[in-house]
């Protein structure tokens, strides 16, 4: 069985589609493009299409991934594909790369550890989010009520902090990277807004990367095009790539 | 080019379901906009995920965008939430393609089905900004139009519409946009034109009636004496326009296939319009004859383009009686065979729940398609034709006998016996199939509690049958009640009133209340009601409606929103009563809101249909019999068009043989409108 992995964006308009929508258009696109996908057993045949990570509605991201199981003995030319991919779907859902994948891996739900986000932040100056995160950053626990499946939940999110810097001040607030993690009940954009004060307001929020970790490595589920889009906010390319920085009881956490 | 986009764009993040407001949708149109060119915002009114689907705003999309003198883009309604919102920030209505404003066109047109949503046309126009009342309206203002079903009892809002559009708005559209643009070639000129001088130029388009230059007559009672011309320029009687070729009219050919969720999510494909069994209670039969099918193979060809280029899997042949298009099984076949399938070498293996090949163009995909039909002659044949199309996606099968009894049954003159049904029934569950679903009316004129009980009986029998087959069959029983609609031969009929549906509603719930297997869903008879006064209303409804939109009351099709006693209370405030609106039975000399529009039907055919209602005699399907000059072909001089001379089979009401039981198939239950 071949799997194919497909990493693709989501900017503009169409970031306010929810995500079954999303895997409702790549349904069909994929029979638009006529890619030979493998049918589900039993009543009802589904496409065996695989996603990534959920982004919520409203979010952007460079860094999104869909897994698609092929028929067997399907010849695709994966080359060609994003292109043919990103003419059929709609605007604003652009194909960055496609790469065949061990179908026996572990799942990208599973795989990934961690994402990595751009967030505008409204409502607090540059000085004072850079105060704020860096107090975060300092705490030993942050526990805080959060709402998974209609219920309250009560957490401690400081181990799901891996990085937070703020970079450049914008009209309104200042830009705010941040890597969170996924595995567990992952910390959402939202809810570190809401760890950084009441005053603190959502701006744009765009997933740039999704981190995979394996025997101490970090790499991404597949890495976007070498000829990219310069990133948004230049200091980026200043922000750490290395090792999250480890919270204070990082030894407890392992 | 003004775009409320950056207004409403840090809006969306507040309110529900944002993807209604983005626009995006494959087939969707960015026309150039020209101050020499008509502009219209075609406007559905109610929620996108309601309007999107509507094949008739789909159609004259593309017709008016095909055209040099026009333009076209599409609005809906904003929900609550986001109407607040607009209101509070000053952001205009605005077009989903390129976020114009309103004010940017030159004509707001919608398409009306449903009385319910008349309150939601006052919004809209409102947040537009153009005044609601059409006499208040200036020169600068946008021109409100309508079409669709509703067009055809438009009395209740003549006073919010400059023009109203009977019948097929293929052409019309073409026409008032000419007539349009010559008035504002006029007005740039420098002339002092007026905007009566654009309602007296669309008055000049057939099928299109202009309220402003009728007055409606009433006596000191407030009964209707009469609607008359008030200007040379209208007609005593506005006719309705026909399309007589269908095939003509190829539309849409880049249906829109939305981002986000919306009711009927795929490929539909027109086959005929127009309908001549002859329900009594269905209005969209009477007004949209004659009868005028689309070519089969036109129908093959937009099917096989439609489904390769939008990467459906589901396609439904639309039609008020798709089982009486008499090319239905060629066209089904074809759509199942599609190409020659692949090689044998190729892949392995081709039975259902295997991988399926489907790089081949359509011959792959149509192993993959499920065809959804919304009403198919059933017999075993047929049958068997759906359990190939469905093959392993299979979903419930809905009926729609109407009646309890066979008595009722002929009252209304949907002619189907109990051995048609129960038949029918067996196949199906024989078949695989295990929910059953059937619509049923309540309210039906001459109906006794022993017709309503019927329903009982007939869901349990069918029931009965299912456990033949299966363990657990299910029957869910759908009850409407009944609406009596203009230009049909129950025009007359006073309207059950809410407590007497109620009534039926609870017999039947009684009844039912033990029977595991059966699952009862009514709609709510308030509502019933409220669609009754709006549906043979007259102008004197104007202040009504206003009244409850100015109270809040719009999204009136939706439970949550839905609020009678605004109704009642807007009601008292004009003097008006349910009692003498809905519930009355109307007298043979009445005038009626609608008699100075005409849908083709001879007033006395109508009434000698009625009269044979209560005598309980049938007519026949005058496609396949003899002519009983209802006036829809001889008024016009146009004949059925039918895309083959061999009837259906399974025979068919007047050959003899017992009429074939209508089937709704769909793999996705349809949404429930009034």
């Amino acid at each position: 069985m071949t799997r194919i992995r497909i990493r693709f964006s989501k900017r503009g308009k169409v970031r306010f589609t929810s995500h079954r929508d999303v895997a409702r258009i790549w349904e069909r696109t994929l029979r638009r493009v006529e890619l030979p996908v493998a049918r589900s057993q039993g009543f009802s045949p589904r496409p065996k299409l695989h996603f990534g990570l959920a982004l919520s509605t409203g979010h952007e991201s460079e860094a999104e991934y869909l897994d698609v199981d092929l028929v067997d003995g399907a010849v695709v030319d994966l080359d060609a594909l994003p292109a043919r991919l990103t003419t059929a779907l709609p605007g604003g859902l652009i194909a960055a790369a496609a790469a065949e994948v061990d179908p026996s891996a572990p799942s990208l739900q599973h795989a990934v550890t961690s994402s990595r986000w751009e967030i505008e932040v409204l409502g607090l100056d540059l000085p004072t989010l850079e105060a704020r995160a860096e107090a975060l950053l300092a705490a030993p626990e942050l526990v805080m009520v959060r709402q998974r499946k209609g219920k309250d939940v009560t957490d401690d999110v400081r181990p799901h902090l891996f990085t937070l810097q703020p970079t450049t001040p914008l009209d309104g607030g200042a830009l705010l990277v941040a890597e969170l993690g996924t595995l567990g009940r992952a910390l959402r954009p939202s809810e570190l807004l809401t760890l950084l004060g009441e005053e603190a307001r959502e701006g744009k929020v765009c997933r740039t990367h999704q981190f995979t970790e394996h025997d101490g490595t970090r790499s991404e589920p597949l890495a976007a095009p070498t000829v990219a889009e310069p990133p948004r906010a230049a200091a980026i390319a200043a922000a750490p790539v290395g090792r999250p920085s480890p919270a204070p009881h990082a030894e407890a956490r392992a | 080019m003004s775009t409320v986009w950056p207004r409403l764009e840090p809006i969306l993040p507040r309110v529900a379901k944002p993807a209604r407001y983005i626009g995006g949708e494959d087939g969707a149109q960015t026309p150039e906009h020209h101050p020499a060119k008509v502009a219209w915002l075609l406007g559905y009114p109610d929620t996108y995920e309601i309007g999107l689907p509507n094949q008739g705003l789909q159609i004259l999309y593309e017709i008016l965008n095909e055209r040099s003198d026009a333009v076209a883009e599409r609005t809906y309604a904003p929900w609550s939430d986001l109407e607040a919102e607009l209101r509070a920030h000053e952001v205009p209505l605005f077009s989903v393609d390129t976020h114009r404003p309103a004010s940017d066109f030159d004509i707001l047109a919608f398409n009306i089905s449903a009385e319910l949503t008349y309150t939601n046309v006052l919004a809209m126009v409102d947040l537009a900004g153009a005044p609601v009342r059409s006499a208040d309206r200036s020169v600068d203002d946008l021109f409100i139009g309508a079409g669709g079903h509703c067009t055809y009892t438009p009395e209740p809002i003549a006073a919010f519409l400059d023009f109203v559009v009977l019948g097929d708005g293929e052409e019309a559209v073409g026409e008032i946009s000419e007539a349009l643009a010559a008035w504002k070639a006029r007005r740039a000129g420098g002339e002092a034109v007026t905007r009566l001088d654009a309602l007296v130029a669309l008055a000049g388009v057939t099928g299109v009636y202009v309220p402003a230059l009728y007055e409606a007559d009433h006596d000191a009672d407030g009964r209707l004496l009469g609607t008359h011309p008030i200007h040379p320029a209208a007609p005593d009687e506005v006719e309705k326009r026909t399309i007589t070729d269908l095939g003509e009219w190829p539309y849409p050919k880049n249906q829109l296939v939305p981002l986000t969720e919306v009711v009927h999510d795929r490929l539909n494909v027109e086959v005929f319009r127009g309908c001549t069994r002859g329900c009594r209670f269905c209005q969209a039969g009477m007004i949209t004859r004659p009868v005028r099918e689309r070519p089969a193979e036109q129908v093959r060809t937009m099917v096989a383009d439609g489904l390769r280029r939008t990467g459906y899997d589901e396609v439904a042949l639309t039609s008020l009686s798709t089982a009486d298009f008499s090319g239905i099984e060629a066209v089904v076949g074809g759509i199942v065979d599609g190409d020659d399938p692949p090689p044998a070498d190729d892949g392995e293996g081709q039975g259902p729940g295997t991988s399926l090949d489907c790089g081949s163009g359509l011959g792959g995909l149509a192993s993959d398609i499920s065809v959804s039909l919304p009403s198919l002659r059933v017999d075993a044949f047929t049958v068997g034709i759906a359990a190939e199309i469905q093959r392993a996606r299979r979903t419930g099968l809905t009926f729609a006998p109407e009646g309890g009894t066979w008595r009722m049954r002929q009252v209304i003159n949907k002619l189907i016996s109990e051995d048609d049904l129960f038949g029918a029934v067996e196949s199906a569950y024989s078949q695989g199939w295990r929910r059953m679903k059937l619509y049923f009316l309540i309210g039906l004129p001459t109906e006794t509690d022993e017709d309503t009980l019927g329903i009982a009986t007939l869901a349990r029998k069918v029931v009965e049958i299912g456990r033949r087959h299966h363990k657990n069959p299910s029957v869910t029983i759908s009850i409407g009640g009944f609406v009596p609609k203009p230009f049909t031969p129950f025009q007359w009929f006073g309207q059950n009133t809410r407590e007497e549906l109620a009534r039926k509603v609870g017999l039947l719930r009684d009844e039912l209340r033990r029977d595991r297997g059966v699952a009862l869903k009514w709609h709510d008879p308030k509502a019933t009601t409220v669609e009754g006064i709006m549906s043979r209303g007259d102008r004197r409804l104007a202040p009504v409606i206003e009244d409850v939109w100015r109270h809040g009351g719009t999204f009136q099709e939706w439970s949550e929103h839905f609020d009678m006693q605004l109704w009642l209370d807007a009601l008292e405030r004009n003097d008006l009563t349910v009692e003498e609106l809905v519930y009355r039975h109307r007298i043979e000399d009445e005038a009626l809101a609608w008699d100075h529009l005409s849908a083709g039907l001879h007033k006395d055919f109508l009434w000698q249909d009625w009269r044979d209602a209560l005598d309980e005699v049938g007519l026949e399907d005058c496609r396949w019999t003899p002519c009983y000059d209802c006036g829809a072909c001889t008024g016009y001089g146009v004949e059925h068009v039918v895309a083959s001379a061999v009837p259906p089979a399974g025979g068919s009401q007047g050959t003899g043989r017992p009429a074939a039981v209508p089937v709704t198939l769909g793999s996705r239950p349809m949404a429930t409108t009034s």
